[in-house]
């Protein structure tokens, strides 16, 4: 696995594909093929909107919804993120997905030494809720669903947007938050953990516990197969990996007695588009098929709402490439394209400059117009699951559903996905194939236009968002007001009952809400965490 | 036996983007140099102590998130400071063209944006980087 091969001969005639998952494809699909897999219309497709699910959650499909579009936006201070945010939301974009700084992302305030020549850089500074206020001034978020992209530290941020909704009058039963809220992944690609697995896992838990109670319009946790599919893996792997942390969470809380019905609801997942089309909506209809059967036989979900896969389907970021940066326009259309035809709820793109750095507006206006020709002029909403019936979709379904079965019972075998990044199992395998994929793009075997081929032709120029010093000192200007304004003595005792409530295990999330609406910052409630959790330690893999 | 190159491949700052940083480690493995990796996080004080500890030959940072120059200058200075300046570094990851200059003004020559072929990073850094003893 690993590797896309495509065989040509010297009339230059293919000979042979190999999917990166493995699979091989024939020149030519009939009845016969779907013999073969056992494909079953009845059990193995039924009708959108029935168990099992393949054809699609709603039985309408985009007739009755189109999907909700969600540009990866921020930058700089909440401000000129605002800025942005409403720029996006005037142009026909329907939800929103919060890009965080890398120092918001590691729980540190823009004035640590850490985060010095990264304040604002590759996403938003947050520091505390008066940050929150401004970058959601204005929006509409009663209407507007917000995606937190945050992890190690998103029981503090959806904590802080509760606060900061109140404070503008939405009641907490009204906001829709999706904090991406998945650790496991970032262990295992991405990066951006601070606390130990258990415990990191234990405040996921938190979330999901309180979201169910406190926040029924919010999902607590979006599982990213995409992250771990950048870092190197296969589709196959992606969909087996993003499951099994998925499994990590329910079991977090099911611990704590509660049913599985009364939470699962919540899950969404966040998988990537960037790859052979087929291979990618042979995907997703077989994820939904295999969610769908993993809560109704291994957790005994009996709701509906339980069994179903809801998810943001886009990115494409490994497909981008820094050669020939305008190609990616045109790569985005068809990662789109498969996220369509693989029945998203929600999308999202790499803009076509990302390669280089986080996206201009006008490139950012461009991936948003993407979605809207597919959607609204060449007939992505006629029907629901156009493909549904074809002999080569529906066998290739059933081959990469045989397959992401076999990926899941690996990590089973290991004794789950704690054990499997604790010790460095999945970290090693997504850096192999991640080496040996790099390797057939060097040899050929894979095809990256303008970048093994047709390289010919001038360097295209594109223009570049540009970094702004300015923001770091803006925003360390503010936190200083902040901690100037607010009641010090009375964070300094909210910030020990957080202590006090961490170490017994109490669930977090109130007492997170309390220090957010007193302007506790993120560093500080990050550090009582770290002084009570500790530190993750990375595997060695080499 | 003709000594191997030792290099560490360092990950400074905050940004945890380790895909390159993880398939260079091997493609230089694979080439005959023996290969630390500091893993994530790492301070620039963590990895200069890291360099003398393990008394390597070159350091290859490997930066996505667009901080390369900040963190190579405060890098290169800490260098100097510790008289360890002879050891070569080398940086990989996301550079933008106009940054290249910049970065050799610092000393820093072996730069390789994302996208470099491996033979061409290894042919390099064997043709510039000599085993200290």
């Amino acid at each position: 696995m690993g590797v896309a091969k495509y065989v040509k001969n010297e009339k230059d005639e293919v000979q042979d594909v190999i999917l990166q998952s493995g699979i091989r494809i024939k020149p030519l699909y009939t009845q016969k093929d779907l013999e073969e897999v056992g494909f079953d219309s009845e059990k193995d497709l039924a009708l959108p909107g029935e168990y099992p699910f393949t054809r699609g959650i709603h039985s309408l499909g985009y007739r009755s919804r189109e999907w909700t579009t969600r540009q990866y936006t921020g930058f700089g201070t909440p401000k000129e993120t605002n800025e942005r945010f409403q720029l996006m939301i005037s142009h026909g974009q329907t939800g929103l997905n919060v890009a965080f700084d890398l120092p918001t992302q590691m729980g540190l305030d823009s004035d640590d030494p850490l985060a010095e020549g990264e304040v604002g850089r590759v996403g938003m500074a947050v520091d505390s809720l008066r940050d929150f206020e401004v970058a959601f001034r204005d929006i509409p978020l009663d209407r507007i669903g917000v995606g937190l992209t945050i992890n190690a530290v998103a029981s503090i941020m959806l904590a802080m947007f509760q606060a900061a909704a109140e404070r503008f009058g939405y009641s907490k039963d009204r906001i829709s938050a999706t904090p991406q809220n998945d650790i496991l992944k970032e262990m295992i690609g991405r990066g951006a953990w601070i606390f130990p697995v258990k415990p990191a896992v234990r405040l996921i838990g938190d979330t999901i516990e309180y979201s169910m109670k406190e926040l029924p319009r919010t999902n607590p946790v979006s599982v990213c197969g995409y992250h771990i599919r950048e870092s190197g893996c296969s589709p196959v792997q992606e969909i087996a990996y993003a499951f099994q942390i998925a499994n990590t969470y329910i079991e977090e809380v099911l611990r704590r007695g509660c049913a599985i019905d009364d939470f699962v609801r919540g899950f969404t997942f966040n998988l990537n588009v960037f790859g052979n089309l087929w291979e990618q909506v042979a995907k997703f209809r077989a994820a939904r098929k295999l969610w769908a059967k993993n809560l109704r036989e291994r957790y005994g979900a009996k709701d509906k709402r339980s069994l179903l896969l809801r998810g943001i389907f886009g990115g494409g970021g490994y497909g981008m490439t820094k050669a020939q940066p305008e190609n990616n326009i045109i790569r985005g259309a068809y990662y789109a394209l498969a996220a369509a035809l693989g029945g998203a709820q929600t999308t999202a793109l790499c803009s076509f400059d990302e390669a280089y750095t986080i996206p201009t507006p006008r490139a950012a206006l461009l991936s948003l117009r993407t979605f809207q020709i597919l959607m609204e002029e060449i007939g992505l909403r006629d029907t629901v699951d156009p493909l549904a019936g074809s002999y080569f979709i529906e066998t290739l379904t059933k081959q990469m559903e045989e397959k992401i079965v076999e990926e899941m019972k690996r990590v089973d075998e290991i004794g789950g996905m704690i054990k499997a990044v604790e010790t460095g199992y999945v970290q090693r395998e997504v850096a192999k194939q991640a080496y040996d994929f790099e390797k057939g793009v060097q040899r050929g075997d894979l095809i990256k236009v303008g970048v093994n081929k047709y390289t010919e032709g001038e360097e295209m120029e594109v223009e570049l968002h540009e970094y702004r010093w300015e923001s770091a000192e803006e925003q360390i200007q503010r936190i200083r007001e902040v901690k100037r304004e607010r009641d010090n003595r009375k964070v300094f005792q909210l910030l020990k009952d957080l202590e006090e409530a961490a170490r017994e295990d109490k669930n977090v999330m109130p007492y997170l809400l309390e220090c957010c609406k007193a302007y506790a910052t993120l560093g500080e409630m990050t550090k009582v965490f770290k002084d009570v959790y500790g530190e993750f330690k990375e595997p060695s893999i080499f | 036996m003709e000594k191997k190159i030792r290099i560490l491949v360092a990950k400074p700052g905050l940004d945890g983007h380790d895909r390159g940083a993880k398939v260079v480690a091997q493609a230089l493995r694979d080439a005959g140099m023996e290969v630390i990796y500091t893993g994530l996080h790492q301070t620039i004080d963590q990895i200069i102590s890291t360099a003398i500890q393990e008394d390597v030959d070159a350091i290859g940072l490997s930066i996505m998130s667009g901080a390369h120059l900040p963190i190579c200058e405060k890098l290169t200075k800490k260098m100097k400071e510790k008289k360890i300046d002879d050891i070569m570094v080398v940086v990989g990851g996301v550079i933008p063209k106009r940054d290249i200059h910049p970065l050799q003004k610092m000393g820093i020559e072996g730069i390789f944006p994302g996208g470099t072929p491996f033979d061409e990073s290894i042919k390099w850094i064997k043709e510039h980087v000599k085993p200290r003893f």
